[in-house]
């Protein structure tokens, strides 16, 4: 559906991805910083601080669904069975 | 362009947003019964809220040349009340032949509990009963995909529900595809905050087409922007697509999904309006 060329889109997108990446880098040093002079990070924020990492992973992957996957790495997970699990009939 | 918000919490807005709304070309909008930013503490509460929503809130949207449709429900986040809900549930019918009232909605999970479960099943028998469409609402952030699948399975395991009949709101990248092959119609919500801009719903567009598609601003209690529909209409004219893709996606299927309900009786602003073809154009301008 989308007949724009890439390098039209890149470019029009550039200024504003460039401006996102400076904030995250500015937030983990942000942290960082707090980290040096305080005491470590709870457990539950240091597995939200790993999130970050494997998010930041993604976006390096080549495939077109680096948003999709990012959103399912942040997601609880689905257990099929859980009518099941929770007693409600089906 | 003409277009209509179907998700919009205007109890929660101002009247000049019904104005703002107005000017930029909203000429109609449904709004979902939902959480008031407080739990009610009674039946009698919602009755009241329910009289608002087909009572006040349509004139007052009137003002501006604006159709307020609703749809009727106790939300999810006030569902964890089991006893409340039921009561609740079984005082709708006096509502539904409101000739404002669309169907059963926003009905679906929030925290993806038992008890929000249960009375979305009890909802999904309410509106079965009564042959009324279904507007679900599905969980933010982490909640969503869980959500959206638990929502989907109570969905697909009755087989008296007509897929054709029912919106799932508040789509994003893991959940859109999941509605939209089962049948269902999906609805974007745009939002400043925690959910969806219009450069990626402008993307979703893209990627899925918009067959069932349809974008909603949600402007309830929280930062929301009501116009956030426009913002996608300017989004999307500005990658270049035809205007009636955009229309489609902004007009015409609200249109088509809402027709499927009894009492929604559309009136199309009128084109020809100041212009009286009873009367014969004068030849030429006086000199
Ligand atoms: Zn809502």
């Amino acid at each position: 559906m989308n007949q724009r060329h890439a390098s039209t889109v890149l470019d029009e997108s550039f200024l504003s991805v460039r401006a996102k990446i400076l904030e995250i880098g500015a937030a983990l040093d942000r942290v960082d910083r707090a980290l040096e002079d305080g005491p470590p990070l709870d457990e539950d924020l240091r597995i939200r601080r790993d999130k970050i990492d494997d998010a930041i992973r993604l976006l390096l992957s080549e495939r077109p669904d680096r948003a999709e996957r990012i959103q399912l790495l942040f997601s609880r997970k689905y257990a099929p069975g859980w009518r099941t699990d929770m007693a409600i009939d089906s | 362009m003409d277009y209509i918000d179907p998700h919009i919490h205007m109890v929660s807005r101002i009247t000049d947003d019904y104005e703002t709304l107005a000017r930029m070309g909203c000429v109609a909008v449904s709004e979902p019964a939902f959480w008031a930013g407080f739990d009610r503490g009674s039946v009698d509460g919602f009755r009241d809220y329910f009289r608002q929503l087909t009572e006040v809130e349509p004139r007052r949207a009137a003002t501006y040349g604006i159709q307020l449709y609703c749809w009727l429900c106790i939300n999810a986040k006030e569902a964890e009340n089991v006893s409340l809900s039921r009561d609740v549930i079984a005082m709708i019918p006096e509502f539904l032949d409101h000739p404002n009232v669309l169907g059963i909605g926003e009905i679906g999970l929030n925290k993806n509990t038992r008890n929000e479960s249960i009375i979305f099943l009890e909802h999904l028998e309410l509106a079965i009963k009564y042959n009324q469409s279904i507007l679900i609402h599905t969980p933010h952030l982490e909640d969503k995909f869980q959500g959206t699948q638990m929502t989907l399975d109570m969905l697909c395991d009755d087989s008296r529900i007509n897929r054709s009949r029912v919106l799932v709101d508040h789509v994003e990248e893991h959940t859109i595809g999941a509605v939209l092959d089962r049948g269902f119609w999906a609805g974007m919500t745009l939002y400043p905050v925690s959910k969806c801009t219009p450069e990626r719903a402008a993307d979703m567009v893209e990627i899925y087409g918009a067959e069932r598609l349809m974008a909603n601003s949600a402007g309830d209690w929280g930062p929301s922007k009501p116009t956030a529909v426009p913002d996608l209409i300017f989004e999307l004219r500005r990658r270049g697509h035809n205007e009636s893709l955009i229309r489609k996606l902004v007009y015409d299927n609200p249109i088509e999904f809402f027709s499927q309900s009894d009492n929604f009786r559309f009136q199309p602003r009128n084109v020809d309006h100041t212009v009286d073809h009873t009367v014969e154009a004068p030849k030429a301008l006086p000199s």
